[in-house]
């Protein structure tokens, strides 16, 4: 909170599910207009860090700010109004299925702007064109590739221009050349956007690509045991769990072919 | 400045035909956009060479700005009129750039074509010809994998069955127990109210009896049967194929029929009878309770009008039919269900679908049953 500059700041966050502590102590802060990316092995609770983020699961112990706002312990109305500007594409797109996707993306601005129908069909189609997806506005979600429905998502978590972007898994499932594009797009998105973006994700070529900043969470600890730009922990860290990561596999392995 | 509402102003052509638009004020979605129209008139009037843009006075700017110059871009486009967007803010103009990145490939847009209605009939016709086509295939199928399982050699897991039976069993009886007493109650009142005129009250015991025995009990329970346990059933395996469970049991060599529709079927043709004897004998207290409250009847006198009311074929009738009637929701709602499409909301039509066909098929039996046995004289 003393950095100004700090979008989403987590503060000695402790997550669990009833008595089982998932992770505890974390602490870390997101800069505006940055990609942060929360990595680690599968199974340490990344997706549980996202959902504490936006008040999908309610912290053990712990807060979560916005800029100033101490959302974990706001009421429900001012957590709303947070909510509205922040943006969130969760792993398997989550589209509602009954909808098309322009309806999908056109929600949300039905519901929180005045726009008329025919405006409102307008900016769904830039969202859906922004990830490529032009002329699809018709199409029901099932009707598409799995990387489509991920685009899509994308597009709904931009409708309404949001400050921050919550991306949960964004390349998993897709083929390298569709998660390059993914990369490029988000990088794109927070050069024009100017939004803060969190990715969640185990896909080295993406963290390494567009990382800014990022936190490691080791399942044993059960918490953050580095942190910091994803390509000065390649060539900096010595800890021997994130470089057996970073390498995948192939240094800081006890039993490994090299040591890190 | 960030206060006003977002406004355009169209200047004059300067003397290399470049066409100045002023935009000012805050273009967010919140504040809405004005339209293009102006400058459209302006354009197919003065027909400008250029398109330049001054935004000395714009304010905040959101995916509103970049919508409407989308549509600018568009107009400009077919009117062959170039559009400078190198004044405008370097954010708008990357939006602009990503948007155009991925062009639309040709053929996808879906345009809403008009069918008439004779091709309509006949696309529904021809739909509910393969539907029908798939039902009575599906029907073939479970019936080949029941003469299987009478053999002993379809695979089938005595656990799946289990669990079954406790949910269309045990766990079914409380809504059971409130339908069959208010059919029975409300039975013994339309037939009190008749009766009574002719000083025939105890009569309402036999009229409750024998409509409640033969059939109430076995209809009302299949209804009953029809709305929770074949939405159920339905719900279940649409959910597995749309989670492709399904898929994993094919590739595996093991039959969905057996594994998934046959216990299912099996089950609910074993709890139906039971179900129907305890709905009879509900309706049956039910009646009871009117007509010693309001009928000045004893109990004595409703039990024993009662026993000599049912016959044994006219209960046997009612087991029978319980147990077909069983079987015909368990296929309709493993048929839906195995039909079900790739969504969520498959799931919910699939799940409706299986009641409406269950109750149908129900009545439309009971029918048919009715006409059977008038001719067999039972």
């Amino acid at each position: 909170m003393a950095d100004p500059r700090a979008h989403i700041v987590v503060h000695a966050l402790t997550l669990a599910y009833g008595d089982r502590v998932v992770l505890t102590d974390l602490d870390f802060s997101v800069k505006r207009g940055q990609v942060f990316i929360v990595m680690g092995p599968s199974g340490c609770g990344k997706s549980t860090v996202l959902r504490n983020l936006i008040g999908l699961d309610e912290p053990a112990k712990g807060d979560v700010f916005y800029g100033d706002v101490n959302f974990t312990r706001a009421a429900a109305g001012e957590r709303e109004a947070i909510l509205r500007r922040v943006g969130v594409l969760y792993q398997s797109g989550a589209l509602w299925s009954s909808m098309t996707l322009a309806e999908n993306v056109g929600f949300p601005l039905e519901e929180y702007t005045d726009l008329t129908r025919d405006e409102i069909r307008d900016v769904a189609s830039l969202k859906l064109a922004l990830v490529g997806l032009e002329g699809f506005e018709d199409y029901y979600p099932a009707e598409i590739s799995g990387g489509m429905q991920k685009r899509a998502g994308l597009a709904r978590a931009i409708a309404l221009d949001p400050e921050a972007l919550l991306l949960d898994e964004p390349s998993a499932g897709l083929d390298p050349v569709s998660s390059r594009l993914l990369d490029d797009l988000i990088l794109q998105l927070r050069d024009s956007l100017g939004a803060t973006i969190v990715v969640v994700t185990h896909e080295l070529a993406s963290i390494f690509t567009i990382g800014d900043d990022s936190i490691f969470l080791d399942p044993e600890t059960r918490t953050v045991i580095a942190g910091g730009s994803p390509k000065d922990l390649l060539a900096h860290s010595t800890d021997a769990r994130v470089r057996r990561f970073l390498t995948r596999g192939a240094e800081g392995d006890p039993g490994g072919r090299a040591d890190g | 400045m960030l206060t006003l509402e977002p406004n355009i102003a169209v200047g004059r052509i300067a003397a290399d035909g470049a066409l100045s638009i002023t935009l000012s004020g805050a273009w967010t979605l919140r504040s809405g956009f004005p339209s293009a129209g102006p400058i459209a008139r302006e354009i197919a009037t003065s027909r400008p060479r250029s398109l330049v843009f001054d935004v000395r006075d714009l304010g905040a700017w959101d995916s509103a700005l970049v919508t409407f110059l989308r549509h600018l871009d568009a107009l400009c486009e077919s009117h062959q009129v170039a559009m400078r967007r190198d004044a405008l803010p370097v954010g708008v103009q990357r939006l602009l750039a990503l948007a155009e990145a991925v062009p639309e490939k040709p053929g996808v847009r879906r345009t809403s074509v008009h069918t008439p209605w004779i091709a309509r009939l006949g696309t529904t016709a021809l739909d509910l010809g393969a539907g029908s086509v798939s039902a009575v295939a599906f029907v073939g199928e479970v019936a080949s994998a029941t003469w299987r399982l009478m053999r002993r050699s379809a695979r089938f897991r005595i656990g799946d069955l289990a669990v079954v039976v406790q949910e269309c069993g045990v766990q079914a009886l409380p809504i059971v127990t409130l339908i069959s007493i208010l059919v029975g109650m409300i039975l013994a009142f339309v037939g009190a109210v008749q009766l009574t005129r002719f000083g025939a009250q105890i009569y309402v015991a036999d009229l409750v009896a024998i409509a409640v025995v033969r059939e109430m009990g076995c209809i009302m329970t299949g209804i009953i049967m029809a709305g929770r346990t074949g939405s159920g059933f339905a719900a279940q395996l649409g959910t597995m194929k749309v989670t492709q469970e399904i898929d994993a049991l094919t590739t595996l060599g093991l039959p969905s029929i057996e594994f998934l529709v046959l216990p299912r079927i099996v089950a609910l043709c074993l709890m139906m009878p039971i179900l129907c004897v305890y709905a009879d004998v509900l309706g049956i207290v039910g009646g009871a309770g009117v007509g010693v409250s309001m009928l000045d009847l004893t109990l004595v006198q409703y039990v024993r009008e009662t026993v000599a009311a049912i016959t044994l074929t006219s209960f046997a009738t009612g087991i029978a039919k319980s147990v077909f009637f069983g079987a015909l929701i368990a296929i309709a709602g493993c048929l839906r269900g195995m039909q079900c499409g790739k969504s969520s909301a498959s799931v919910g039509e699939a799940a409706t679908s299986a009641v409406v066909t269950g109750i149908v098929l129900i009545i439309a039996a009971d029918g048919l049953f009715a006409v059977l046995l008038n001719v067999l004289g039972i």
